[in-house]
């Protein structure tokens, strides 16, 4: 893992701010007046019990998911609430939120037709207007920070769920975001394949890049975690350093979450 | 002479049953060949052996004195020989249905109508169906190997028949010298004398179908039966008749080889009611009496057929049927192409399009895939036909074959939109959002990311389809366009080779579709890249 390379871009400059965010699905309400501020280079932890609105809070930085109400602020991109709204947005504040914040999924969605090296070029080329040969040289330079130059050609189903995800890292990469949104990155993988992924995003935060990280790996968070964010029932009920919430949290509900999960 | 407009179920040696069969077989090549063989081999073949020994069907029937008969005929020939009785669509009428009442009473047996399709008639008496057959038969040397024909009850010639306000030409000699195209039915006495005078020729299935053309100016004349002409365009004033009936022919009653006892009662009974005077009251109460029915009296039946068959040489077959299977290519390439063109719009609109445009897209893919695509044609060919001499717009005239490629092309693109919308629609919405996260617009990802990984779920299907309409084309031989199937089955009826004819048929069906599945392979390979 070649350290202090400044693949993120500039990244001193970049904050995330929510303002009493909202959101139901039906008669759910999945986010309950979320306020959150995320500082640049910050890497913050969210955990909190399934349905606790985690994935949303990332789904609606990017627009993958709308807002009834409150706003999001991306640097200088302000996201509107669209009340009522199903699915994502296409417009202009979110493609341009996207061009700043990437993100990596629990299940990887790599696109399966193309390989390792397609992966990581379409969007710099199609998008960025990147030359191809400048765009290829860019990946496997990426590629050999994930450890994984050798894998360049090949196809998605030839590697692992551990190498498929750290090539969606890499190709998230390639559009040099300030920031990157991780969706339960290694719920899908064993325990030895974890490592690998934890590990490059470790390198990730010592290179500087804002990390949003929602995981169930509570050592990840309590080593690499500048924040850890509880989320229960759409509210944020706790906020702190990883010693203050892991190690004496305030609220009974997060004393039983974490109960649960390192049991 | 007439023809029934449906196929028969019973006797299809049909390139199109072969067609089938290519795509499971393209693998072995050699197993096909000998099934094909085996399969054009077959039908003469039976046809041979009923021919010889009286078929494998039930013995001949002993008829007691009074014991009733059994009369088969279609009711939806037409007229004058047999068709519905307009006032009471129960009841069938026609010069065939006096005739079987004055038979009936001067044999004393009852006689019962027995509904047959008309091009099954001969293979039904040689399966023992029905007692006899009475449906406007045409004495050929063909049906005379393989039915016992009574003694002729009618003389027919053939009629040309022009536009009223033509005034080119009187005779089939002047047709020929002003290169004019002629309409006529298929495997009958007319078509075989447009054959033999080289005269230009657009084959029909119907009666009423050429005369219809006539009037639209696709055709210049129509060659039939003088008593097709006298019931349908005799009283159309768009049209006249053009010089004298020419040529002659006989229909006589159908029995079963071998059956001499119904044979010779039969002629028997003609003879008694030609010389009372019957027949003849009957047929000038149809208005189909002429001098040529003295001749029936006499009752000799000459060979028209011999002739022709030994016309058909190869040299003079093959050219028809390449024409014919380079027509099917043409056909279903270019009616594909256009099914595939208007598909994409259609599934995209009832995936992504908003609620109008959705049920618009729905309407469409369920119209078309719900009418049946026999039906589309008649209404592109013939319907549209009739709105463009009502509003005076041509272009609405289509030519057949333009009729036939929108007409399969439509029907096609309801399926194809089907195929294409399951086929992205299976692709997981994570892969749009995925691409969304890497700010990639949602035309580009659709281009570039989804319709990639669509088109190998959808090519399997789509390959299927292009095959079912290789095979469906056979269909537009009903707006008069000669494909591969229907110039097979016109020439093996003509000339009786069903032997020779049929191999070469079912060589160039696959020279057609070996290649079709080796590309459709290819395509599923390349476009299978790093899934498969």
């Amino acid at each position: 893992m070649g350290q202090g390379d400044p693949v993120a871009g500039p990244v001193g400059d970049l904050r995330l701010t929510l303002t009493e965010v909202s959101k139901r699905f039906g008669e759910s309400r999945v986010l309950d007046g979320v306020n959150l501020t995320v500082g640049p280079g910050e890497t913050v932890a969210l955990i909190g019990p399934s349905g606790g609105g985690k994935s949303t809070v990332l789904r609606c930085i990017n627009g993958l998911t709308t807002f009834d109400a409150g706003s999001i602020r991306v640097g200088p991109v302000l996201l509107s609430p669209v009340p009522g709204g199903r699915g994502g947005s296409d417009g202009e504040a979110a493609r341009r939120v996207r061009r700043l914040v990437g993100m990596i999924f629990q299940d990887f969605q790599l696109f399966p037709h193309l390989t390792a090296i397609e992966n990581i070029i379409e969007a710099p080329v199609r998008v960025l207007g990147q030359r191809r040969t400048a765009a290829i040289e860019n990946a496997f330079r990426l590629l050999k920070r994930v450890g994984l130059e050798e894998h360049g050609e090949h196809y998605p189903r030839q590697l692992s769920g551990g190498q498929k995800q750290r090539v969606a890292i890499a190709r998230a990469l390639a559009m040099s975001p300030r920031a990157l949104l991780c969706d339960e990155i290694t719920s899908a993988l064993d325990p030895e394949l974890k490592h690998e992924v934890l590990q490059v995003l470790e390198g990730l935060k010592r290179d500087g890049i804002t990390l949003m990280v929602v995981t169930h790996e509570i050592g990840f968070a309590r080593r690499a975690a500048d924040r850890v964010v509880v989320l229960e029932s759409g509210r944020i009920i706790e906020d702190g350093p990883p010693a203050e919430v892991l190690d004496r949290p305030k609220m009974p509900r997060t004393r039983q979450f974490l109960s649960q999960i390192l049991a | 002479m007439r023809c029934d407009p449906r196929r028969s179920p019973g006797i299809d040696t049909s390139p199109a049953s072969i067609g089938v069969i290519v795509p499971r077989f393209r693998s072995r090549p050699a197993s096909f060949l000998a099934l094909a063989v085996a399969l054009v081999f077959l039908p003469p073949a039976l046809a041979a052996a009923r021919a010889v020994g009286g078929g494998p069907g039930k013995a001949l029937p002993s008829r007691p004195p009074g014991a009733a008969l059994r009369w088969a005929a279609d009711a939806e020939g037409g007229a004058p020989y047999i068709f519905k009785d307009p006032k009471n669509p129960d009841r069938n009428v026609g010069f065939e249905v006096d005739l079987i009442e004055a038979l009936s009473r001067d044999l004393k047996r009852p006689i019962t109508f027995v509904q047959y399709d008309y091009k099954s008639l001969i293979p039904g008496i040689q399966r023992g169906d029905f007692d006899f057959a009475m449906n406007g038969l045409e004495v050929t040397g063909d049906r005379k190997t393989r039915v016992r024909f009574s003694r002729p009850y009618y003389v027919f010639r053939l009629q040309l028949v022009v536009r009223a306000t033509d005034h080119r030409f009187e005779s089939l000699e002047a047709c020929k010298a002003a290169g004019c195209l002629v309409g006529t039915l298929e495997d009958t006495a007319a078509e075989r004398l447009l054959d033999r005078m080289g005269i230009a020729k657009k084959v029909y299935d119907g009666q009423v179908e050429p005369y219809r053309d006539l009037t639209l100016l696709r055709l210049d004349a129509v060659l039939l039966d003088l008593p097709i002409a006298i019931y349908y365009a005799r009283p159309n004033p768009l049209l006249r008749f053009a010089g004298d009936p020419v040529d002659k022919g006989y229909y006589s009653i159908a029995c079963r080889l071998g059956d001499e006892g119904l044979a010779t009662e039969l002629d028997g009974a003609l003879d008694r009611l030609l010389q009372s005077g019957e027949v003849r009251r009957l047929y000038e109460k149809w208005g189909i009496w002429n001098d040529d029915q003295k001749e029936l009296a006499g009752a000799g039946i000459e060979d028209i057929i011999t002739e022709s068959r030994r016309l058909w040489t190869f040299d003079r077959y093959a050219p028809l049927l390449v024409q014919g299977a380079w027509l099917t290519v043409r056909l279903s390439v270019t009616s594909f192409l256009l099914a595939i063109l208007l598909a994409l719009p259609v599934a995209l609109a009832r995936l992504y399009g908003a609620a109008p445009l959705r049920w618009l897209a729905t309407g469409y893919v369920e119209f078309f895939r719900g009418i049946p695509v026999l039906l589309l044609l008649y209404f592109l060919y013939y319907g549209l036909a009739d709105l463009a001499i009502a509003w005076d717009l041509g272009f609405l005239k289509l030519a057949p074959l333009e009729a036939a490629i929108l007409g399969l092309g439509l029907n096609y693109s309801s399926y194809e939109a089907e195929i294409y919308r399951a086929g992205i629609g299976s692709i997981p919405v994570g892969q749009w959002e995925a691409a969304a996260s890497l700010a990639m617009p949602r035309t580009l990802t659709f281009r570039r990311i989804i319709l990639p990984q669509a088109i190998r779920v959808i090519l399997p299907p789509m390959t299927n389809d292009f095959v079912a309409l290789f095979k469906d084309t056979s269909i537009v031989s009903m707006i008069a366009v000669v494909e591969l199937s229907k110039q097979y089955q016109i020439l093996s009826k003509s000339s009786m080779k069903y032997l020779e004819i049929g191999l070469l048929t079912a060589v160039l069906y696959l020279i057609m579709s070996v290649p079709l599945g080796a590309l459709s392979r290819r395509l599923e390979k390349r476009w299978g890249k790093g899934i498969l």
